[in-house]
C-alpha cells in the first residue's frame, strides 16, 4: 500500500526535532544542513511550516536529470537518487519547486527524502502529528470530516436560530 | 563529534581572538555548560573585579549534550560576576542559540575587555569576527535579531542579544534569543552592555557526529515517551508555567503585594485557563511552541487583545510575568500581564526582578517611605496598572529619579531611598526571589537562602516536595545515586529531611545545567521523570564518554563547590543579610495570612532554619561557616584551583 507524507502546519510547534532525527537516522550525524525536512519560520508571527519532498508524480527533478540518476522506488513510491550515476550538476536542485532537493556542501552530493525506507523518523518523533504518514488512497478523509463537521455544526446552529424565530 | 566543539577567547579591547580544543581531562571533571563555565569564571575573573568593568569575563556556552540526539538540548548558559549581587552571575535560556553555536563549532565562549564602540560578534562555521553594531544600538531585542539576519542575509542566524535595558546597564538586564527566551537572572545583559556588546550571532552547518546513532535515536524515543506520558508534561504542554502559578496561588504559596500576602484574590482574568482562551482567540487552537527538540512545548503564543499595544505578537507569559504584573503589584487584568510581558521581552530585562522592584516600591509608597516627590507624581499604589507599566519604561530607560534608582537593584536602591526601606526588600544575596512565598515550605525556604546565585528556585528547589509523595517513592529518588538513610518527610510544612532534599536537587540541577538540557525533562517537576540513572546512557550513546551515575553526582558536587568558592572569594558570609545564606526577617516575623489551612499563620522558625542550614552545609561537606572543608576539597580534586588549564 502506497503511503504519503502529509503536513498540517498549524500543529507544528517549531521544535525542529524532525530535522535532528532525520540527519541522525541517515548520516549518524546531528546537522540540520543535512536534513531532508526543514521547518520554515515566521518567528515574529509564531508560524512554522514543515517543508518536505512531495514525491511528485511528474517529478521535475527526475525529468531534468541528464543521466537518469533519479528513479521511483517500486515498493514505497518515493523518488530516489542513484549516486553511482549522479554527476553532481545540481539541475534537480534548481528545478525543484519546493526546495526539497538539497545539496550537501560537505559531501558535495545532492540528497532528498527517501521516507526512511518506509518508516519516516520525522513522523515517528512528531508527537503533534504536524507531519504524518498516511495511506495515499485515504489522505483526504480527515480533511473531509473536519470540513463536514464545520458544515454540519453551522447547519445545526442555523436550524436552532430558525426554530427560535 | 560533540566533544570536538571548541572554546573561543574573544578580547573586545584588543580584538584578539583565540580558539582552543577543550581537553578531555577538563570535560571529565566539569562536563560543559554551567559546570565548565564555573571553572572558567573561577580561573578568569580577577578577585574583586568590577562586574561592569572590562576584566569581568562573560561566558556563553552549551552543554555537553547540546545539539546531539538527546531530548531538549536547547539550553544556553551565561555566566559572569553579577552586577546585581557582586557574587556569582549565572543565567540559562532555551530557544535555538546553543545548538546553532555548536553547529558553528563552539561549545564555550569567554568574552573579555570592552569595545570602543558598539559591536556584535559573528560566529560562522569556525570563524569569528567582531563587527560594527552602531546601527543596532537602541533597538529592541527582536529588532536587533531581525536586523542582523537582514544584514548578513541568512534567516537561520540565531542571536543572543541585549535590548535597551542592557545598554542602559540596568543591573538585572537579561540576554535574550528569539521572542522570549531569556537568560534572565543576575544581570548578564548589563555585563554585555558594559562591554559595548550588543549581540552574539551564530550560524553553523558543521557536522556533530553521534557516537552510537541508532542507539541514541532509539533511546531518545523511549526517553521522550517517558517524558510525554507524565501528567505534568501534558499540563505544561497545554497551559505552560501559568499552571504552576495558578496551583501555587490556590494553596497559598504565591508572593502577593510584596510579601504582605501569600495568595492573590480575584485573579479570574489572569488564571491559566483565561490566558489559554486569549491565546486560542488570538492565535488558534494550536498556540503552544517549544525550544529545540522538545516535545513538552510549554510556551504559549498570543497577541495582546486590547490596550495601546493591541495586536502585538509575543510568547508567554510565564509564571514570573504573572507574578511581576499580576500578583506582586496586585493587578488583575490580563491585558496588563500580557503587555508587561511584551515590554520586558522587548527591553530585555528580568521580569522577575523588575516586578519585585516595582512591588517593593509600591509598598514603600503606601507606607509613605517614598512619596509622589520621588515618583515624579506617579500614584504608585498597589493595583494601579498604568503606574506599573509606566515604571517598566522608566526603569528600563533609567528615566526619572525612581526609575534610575530601581534600575540599580534592591540593595543599592535601599541605600539611596534610606529610612527602613531595606526591611521590606525581599531578597537573598541582593537578588529578588521568584514570586513565591516559602513561609509554608521550609525546604523551599532553605533552597532560596542557599542558592548559589541568590534567591532562586532553579538551583536546588525540591518542588516535588509539594506532591506529598509516598515515602517509598521519596526513598527511591533521594537514595540514588548515593545512599541516604536519614529522615525524609513528605509533608511540605516539615523541617525534617529537607536539607538532604535541597542538597540532592542542588546536585541534580547542576548535572542538568552541565548537560545543557531543560529541567522540565528531569525530576524537577515530576517524580517519574529522568534522573541520574538515565543520563549516563544518553551521554554514552551521543558522545561515547562513559560515566556512572555516581561519577555524574561527583561532577555536580565539584561544580557546585567551585561556585561556592567563587562566592566565598567575593565576600559571601553565612548570616550576612546582603551577601549571605540568610532570609529577610519577614520570613521569620510575619505569619502568612491566607491560603490552605495547613499554611495559614506560618512563619519560618529561626532555630529550625539555622539547624537546617547547618545540616545542609554538612551534606555539602562545608564547615559551620559554609566553607568547603579541606577533606571536601581533597575528595573533589579542587585543591589546585584555580588551575588555569583552560
Amino acid at each position: 500500500m502506497e503511503k504519503v507524507l502529509t503536513v498540517d502546519y498549524q500543529k507544528c510547534t517549531g521544535c525542529r526535532l524532525c530535522e535532528l532525527v532525520c540527519t541522525v537516522m541517515h548520516d549518524g550525524i546531528s546537522n540540520p544542513a543535512r536534513s531532508r525536512i526543514k521547518i520554515v519560520k515566521w518567528e515574529e508571527e509564531g508560524q512554522y511550516v514543515p517543508m518536505i519532498c512531495q514525491q511528485c508524480e511528474d517529478a521535475p527533478c527526475k525529468n531534468v536529470c541528464p543521466v537518469g540518476a533519479i528513479s521511483r522506488d517500486v515498493d514505497y513510491g518515493f523518488l530516489t537518487i542513484d549516486h553511482t550515476l549522479c554527476i553532481g550538476c545540481r539541475s534537480c536542485v534548481s528545478v525543484c519547486p519546493f526546495g526539497a532537493m538539497n545539496y550537501n556542501q560537505i559531501d558535495k552530493k545532492v540528497f532528498k527524502c527517501d521516507l526512511c525506507g518506509g518508516q519516516p523518523q520525522c513522523v515517528r518523533f512528531c508527537d503533534m502529528k504536524a507531519v504524518d504518514f498516511v495511506a495515499a488512497d485515504n489522505m483526504t478523509t480527515i480533511k473531509k470530516r473536519n470540513a463536514a463537521t464545520r458544515l454540519y455544526a453551522s447547519q445545526k446552529h442555523a436550524t436552532a436560530i430558525q426554530e427560535q424565530i | 563529534m560533540a566533544l570536538d566543539r571548541k572554546i573561543a577567547y574573544i578580547n573586545l579591547s584588543t580584538g584578539k581572538i583565540e580558539t582552543k580544543p577543550i581537553p578531555m581531562e577538563i570535560r571529565k571533571k566539569f562536563l560543559g555548560g554551567r559546570g565548565l563555565d564555573a571553572y572558567l569564571l573561577y580561573n578568569h575573573a580577577p578577585q574583586g573585579c568590577d562586574p561592569l568593568g572590562p576584566d569581568n569575563p562573560l561566558m556563553i556556552s552549551g552543554g555537553i549534550l547540546t545539539a546531539t540526539c538527546a531530548s531538549a538540548t536547547a539550553r544556553t548558559h551565561i555566566m559572569a560576576k553579577s552586577p546585581l549581587t557582586g557574587l556569582l552571575g549565572s543565567a540559562n535560556m532555551g530557544g535555538f542559540f546553543a545548538p546553532e553555536m555548536a553547529w558553528a563549532g563552539f561549545h564555550h565562549l569567554v568574552i573579555t575587555g570592552k569595545a570602543k564602540s558598539p559591536v556584535y560578534i559573528w560566529i560562522h562555521n569556525g570563524r569569528i569576527e567582531i563587527r560594527d553594531a552602531a546601527y543596532l544600538w537602541g533597538k529592541s531585542t527582536t529588532e536587533t535579531q531581525w536586523a542582523i539576519r537582514e544584514e548578513l542575509g541568512d534567516e537561520d542566524i540565531k542571536s543572543a542579544v541585549i535590548g535597551q535595558a542592557g545598554e542602559k546597564l540596568v543591573r538585572y538586564a537579561n540576554v535574550m534569543t528569539g521572542i522570549k527566551n531569556a537568560a534572565g537572572r543576575t544581570g548578564m545583559g548589563a555585563v554585555m552592555g558594559s562591554k559595548n556588546l550588543k549581540a552574539v550571532a551564530v550560524r553553523g552547518t558543521m557536522d556533530i557526529k553521534i557516537a552510537h546513532p541508532i542507539d541514541a535515536l532509539e533511546y531518545n524515543k523511549r526517553f521522550i515517551e517517558g517524558i510525554t506520558s507524565a501528567k505534568v508534561s501534558g499540563t505544561q504542554g497545554s497551559l505552560g508555567t501559568p499552571f504552576i502559578w495558578g496551583a501555587t496561588n490556590s494553596w497559598g504559596g504565591l508572593r502577593t503585594r510584596n510579601f504582605q500576602y501569600n495568595q492573590m484574590e480575584y485573579a479570574d482574568d489572569i488564571e491559566p485557563e483565561r490566558l489559554d482562551e486569549i491565546a486560542t482567540e488570538t492565535i488558534g487552537p494550536h498556540h503552544m511552541t517549544g525550544c529545540f527538540g522538545c516535545q513538552v512545548h510549554c510556551r504559549a503564543q498570543y497577541k495582546i487583545p486590547s490596550g495601546p499595544y493591541a495586536g502585538k505578537y509575543d510568547e508567554g507569559p510565564e509564571y514570573t510575568s504573572l507574578g511581576a504584573f499580576g500578583s506582586e503589584p496586585d493587578c488583575r487584568k490580563a491585558e496588563t500581564v500580557l503587555t508587561g510581558n511584551h515590554l520586558v521581552n522587548q527591553y530585555g530585562v528580568d521580569n522577575l526582578e523588575i516586578g519585585s522592584m516595582i512591588a517593593w516600591a509600591m509598598e514603600l509608597y503606601e507606607l509613605g517611605i517614598i512619596t509622589s516627590k520621588e515618583t515624579d507624581g506617579l500614584d504608585l499604589r498597589f493595583g494601579n496598572d498604568e503606574a506599573l507599566l509606566e515604571m517598566v519604561h522608566r526603569i528600563c530607560l533609567r528615566k526619572g529619579w525612581l526609575g534610575d534608582v530601581l534600575a540599580d537593584g534592591g540593595i543599592p536602591a535601599s541605600e539611596k531611598i534610606g529610612k527602613n526601606s531595606f526591611e521590606y526588600l525581599v531578597q537573598v544575596k541582593g537578588m529578588s526571589n521568584l514570586h513565591s512565598d516559602e513561609r509554608g515550605t521550609p525546604g523551599l525556604a532553605l533552597n532560596i537562602a542557599t542558592a548559589s546565585r541568590g534567591s532562586d528556585h532553579l538551583r536546588s528547589r525540591p518542588a516535588i516536595d509539594l506532591y506529598h509523595l509516598p515515602e517509598k517513592i521519596m526513598r527511591k529518588i533521594y537514595s540514588n545515586p548515593v545512599p541516604y538513610d536519614g529522615p525524609l518527610s513528605s509533608e511540605h510544612t516539615d523541617y525534617e529531611g529537607k536539607p538532604w532534599q535541597v542538597f540532592w536537587h542542588q546536585n541534580c540541577f547542576m548535572a542538568v545545567d552541565c548537560l545543557g538540557i531543560c529541567k522540565y525533562h528531569t525530576v524537577f517537576l515530576g517524580a517519574t521523570l529522568p534522573n541520574f540513572e538515565d543520563w549516563p546512557k544518553v551521554i554514552y550513546y551521543n558522545t561515547g564518554l562513559e560515566f556512572t551515575p555516581v561519577e555524574l553526582w561527583e561532577i555536580s558536587e565539584r561544580c557546585n563547590n567551585l561556585e561556592r568558592l567563587f562566592n566565598l572569594r567575593e565576600g559571601l558570609t553565612r548570616n550576612d543579610l546582603k551577601k549571605g545564606d540568610m532570609l529577610n526577617h519577614r520570613y521569620f516575623d510575619e505569619p502568612t495570612k491566607r491560603g490552605a489551612p495547613d499554611v495559614v499563620g506560618l512563619t519560618i522558625d529561626r532555630q529550625k532554619f539555622k539547624k537546617m542550614v547547618d545540616e545542609f552545609y554538612n551534606h555539602c561537606g562545608w564547615d559551620k561557616q559554609g566553607v568547603p572543608t579541606s577533606a571536601t576539597m581533597d575528595r573533589l580534586g579542587l585543591n589546585l584551583e584555580p588551575s588555569h588549564l583552560l
